[in-house]
């Protein structure tokens, strides 16, 4: 019966271009004969994907500052932790290592501006020379002088200059909760970024303002600086010169970690990478609740046209094509549904409230996102017609002709 | 139930008051189970949603139970005003030695239960992988042991007092490289050794390390106390000692009841997990009732003769309604059932991750609640009920002559 079934294909027409061609149509027919179940398939795929890529961006934003970390920039800090200052005296002996080219610091001003909800990440910095550091900062050089002139000045990424409204000139005022005391700063510089994944939601002021405000009210806490950015003049050295500067200050009443910035900031990433890696695990689990969903509207759907397969096979199409239409049916679902989500995740973005925007800079979708995204859809696509293929290759054709409804 | 027979009249008008028999629920449930495939899918999918809808409450709820559970009611704390947590938080040893002379402060076997305490984030590598990440190490006092009720010594013997030893809580000592028992940890240009390992339950100070606290407040050139901790010989007594204590000149500090405190620290993390998984479980949910709408739609669809035949029996229209809408509610109820099974499983897992307010590591437990369990209930059923309503109404809608003509 089967070798016999198999010459029979001598039977049909035999341009195959064409029969292919009337395929492609009866699926495209097939995916429109409920319109209500195919769109609502189609929705649930694009909130799918939606969801999958946002959850991939937000992840992805996370690492931001360790992707926007350049591998001539160390960080040398107290190796008990951040919480612990280094000496301002260390300056001049890490200035002095070979390989190092530019040294700055900075402290972690945790301020209150207006209210805790209005947060973001101050420094009090060696400025000019900290933004010297940072060529990825992009000043107007008039700016930069204003910033220089005044003490009291302050600089502030472009982002976070529109979430408050500042313009050059308004006063900023900062309540010190770790460092008590008010902080008046003059906005007189804002920065922009050059690529579009520098953190443009920093306000840096100058140190020195911070430091003689500490000398007159805490002495204890003065000439103290957070940590150091140390500017290396080639990437190779950063092992040598991490190492150097380290053994300056070995059994030392603050010892140091010198560590590229890249390592510096996946260090912070790490302390939450018990929730990045549940939004990963979710970011699948979203994709295996569409997976289910749209196998089972192509099961359901396989299902209703199994006499309709059967007339097919009696007119002596072969298995594999009702595997095609079965499978071309649900990948043609899923495309549009991937699209559509894709489409959507881009203004998606826009919309997100800006007390979520604050902590992630640079919030994108960026193409491998998009083609991941579109990629995991055509994959659900396949996957979710093997059942009901299977099924429909396997129908006898007296049984399926037999049943009705 | 005779009665209830004479009801099924075909003649709808007159008897339509009359006592009807709803259709019976066995209807719904056993139209699930002709269409095992399909249903099962469509809950599978609903208990995907499910599960990660009970999993982030049952982490955002892990994380403030394990920070209430550090606190003890009777307890007090008292740190510097304007202090968030002990380790922003100095109190020098003039002021604390006056919070130790307080007379609402319980006494124990061994003198009055009061301790000063220091805090110390120090920066840890993990087993494993090697990464860092911060550890409280807490300077502790003789009285210090008696006012955590939990904390209890599993491995070796506590520290001595006046010595560079310290005792790490199990979370720790299992995570950290050189904090297990016998092992060496170099900060503060000291080398300490571990002599002990403590259990602490499900609280936060098994992610801690204790030491003297004279030790560790030398050994970082400190003179300041973090905060003085102390049990109330009569609970009702912190209204009064609170508001002697703040109003007191000499006294720059805020007194706390130690749960409360502890609370006020899982907030914002707590917050987060929960506003993420509840926007996250929203956008999910929307795809599940999606599901449950393609599938209810066929369902009507391969049922117009059916309906149609239940309609000539007199059955009213709300009565088809409720038999599809109780047929979606079980399915969102299946889907219940299947997700927080699994859900219920993660009981048994930890997870560690740094605490926003205090900055260092915090291990914690997923954990289930009654609460938890009905809010997911109402969430699997309400996705199955949003999901069939839409096409229950079709299914009652449909007119009763073409209904029946249907193959």
């Amino acid at each position: 019966m089967n070798g016999a079934a198999g010459k029979g294909e001598l039977l049909l027409p035999r341009p195959f271009p064409q029969k292919n061609l009337k395929m492609l149509k009866l699926t495209w027919r097939n995916l429109f004969r409920h319109p209500l179940r195919a769109s609502l398939t189609i929705l649930g795929l694009a909130v799918a994907v939606l969801a999958f890529c946002l959850l991939r961006t937000v992840v992805a934003a996370w690492y931001a500052g360790v992707e926007a970390s350049s591998p001539l920039r160390l960080v040398t800090r107290n190796a008990i932790s951040l919480m612990y200052p280094l000496p301002l005296a260390y300056l001049p002996k890490i200035q002095n290592v070979a390989g190092v080219t530019k040294v700055a610091y900075a402290y972690w001003f945790e301020g209150i501006y207006i209210d805790k909800k209005h947060f973001f990440p101050q420094f009090a910095a060696s400025l000019p020379g900290y933004l010297d550091i940072y060529p990825e900062f992009l000043i107007p050089p008039e700016q930069k002088l204003a910033l220089v002139q005044d003490r009291r000045g302050c600089i502030a990424g472009r982002r976070l200059a529109q979430r408050f409204g500042w313009r050059l000139g308004d006063a900023i005022t900062l309540t010190g909760t770790y460092f008590k005391g008010e902080y008046r700063l003059i906005l007189r510089a804002v920065y922009t970024g050059k690529e579009p994944e520098t953190d443009e939601t920093l306000l840096f002021f100058h140190y020195d303002y911070l430091n003689e405000t500490l000398k007159k009210t805490d002495p204890k806490q003065a000439d103290q600086v957070g940590w150091f950015m140390v500017q290396i003049a080639r990437g190779d050295l950063a092992a040598p010169v991490s190492r150097h500067i380290d053994a300056l200050f070995k059994n030392s009443l603050a010892e140091t970690i010198t560590e590229t910035e890249k390592a510096f900031q996946m260090g912070f990433v790490e302390m939450t990478s018990a929730i990045l890696m549940a939004m990963r695990v979710v970011s699948w689990a979203i994709i295996g609740v569409i997976m289910i969903v749209l196998a089972n509207t192509m099961a359901m759907s396989a299902r209703e046209r199994l006499g309709e397969y059967a007339v097919l096979k009696t007119l002596g199409f072969r298995p594999r094509h009702l595997a095609g239409l079965i499978l071309g049916e649900s990948l043609l679902l899923a495309a549009l549904g991937g699209v559509a989500g894709l489409a959507l995740s881009i203004p998606a973005v826009r919309v997100f409230p800006p007390d979520v925007t604050q902590y992630f800079p640079g919030l994108e979708v960026s193409p491998q996102t998009q083609l991941l995204g579109l990629t995991v859809a055509l994959a659900v696509g396949g996957l979710a017609a093997i059942l009901p293929a299977y099924r429909a290759t396997q129908i006898g054709i007296a049984q399926a002709l037999r049943k009705v409804g | 139930m005779g009665e209830g027979a004479k009801g099924r009249s075909p003649w709808p008008s007159p008897h339509r008051n009359l006592v009807i028999m709803p259709i019976p629920l066995s209807y719904s449930y056993r139209n699930l189970l002709t269409r095992r495939l399909t249903s099962f899918l469509t809950a599978a999918g609903m208990a995907l949603v499910v599960f990660v809808f009970a999993a982030a409450l049952m982490l955002a709820e892990g994380l403030r139970q394990t920070l209430v559970a550090t606190g003890s009611f009777d307890n007090a704390i008292v740190l510097r005003a304007g202090s968030e947590t002990e380790v922003q938080s100095a109190l020098d040893r003039t002021q604390a030695a006056i919070v130790t002379a307080q007379p609402e402060i319980a006494m124990g076997p061994e003198g009055p239960l009061v301790a000063s305490e220091a805090m110390v984030l120090i920066n840890l590598a993990k087993r494993g992988t090697g990464r860092p990440a911060n550890v409280m190490i807490r300077g502790v006092q003789p009285g210090s042991l008696a006012l955590r009720r939990e904390v209890r010594l599993i491995e070796g013997r506590w520290f001595r007092p006046g010595s560079t030893e310290l005792v790490a809580g199990a979370q720790i000592a299992r995570r950290f490289v050189g904090a297990g028992l016998g092992e060496e940890l170099r900060f503060a240009m000291r080398t300490w050794r571990i002599v002990g390992v403590f259990d602490a339950g499900n609280t936060g100070f098994a992610s801690e390390i204790w030491g003297d606290v004279e030790q560790l407040l030398q050994a970082f050139r400190r003179t300041a106390y973090s905060s003085v901790i102390l049990r109330l010989q009569d609970p009702l007594a912190f209204a009064g000692l609170k508001a002697r204590l703040e109003a007191d000149p000499r006294l720059p500090v805020q007194v706390r009841r130690e749960v409360e405190f502890y609370e006020a620290q899982s907030r914002r993390l707590a917050d987060f997990i929960r506003m993420l998984g509840l926007v996250l479980t929203a956008i999910f949910g929307l795809g599940a009732v999606l599901g449950a709408m393609v599938t209810m739609y066929a369902q009507v669809g391969t049922r117009i003769a059916e309906i149609g035949t239940l309609r000539a029996l007199g059955f009213p229209r709300h009565d088809i309604l409720l038999a599809f809408l109780v047929e979606a509610g079980l399915l969102g109820g299946l889907g219940w059932i299947i997700g927080l099974v699994p859900a219920g499983l993660l009981n048994f897992f930890t997870l560690s991750t740094v605490n926003w307010a205090s900055f260092a590591e915090l291990t914690f437990r997923f954990t289930l609640t009654p609460g938890i369990v009905l809010k997911s209930l109402a969430f699997g059923v309400g996705m199955g009920l949003l999901g069939g309503l839409l096409p229950a109404i079709k299914a009652a809608r449909l007119p009763l002559l073409e209904a029946l003509k249907a193959p």
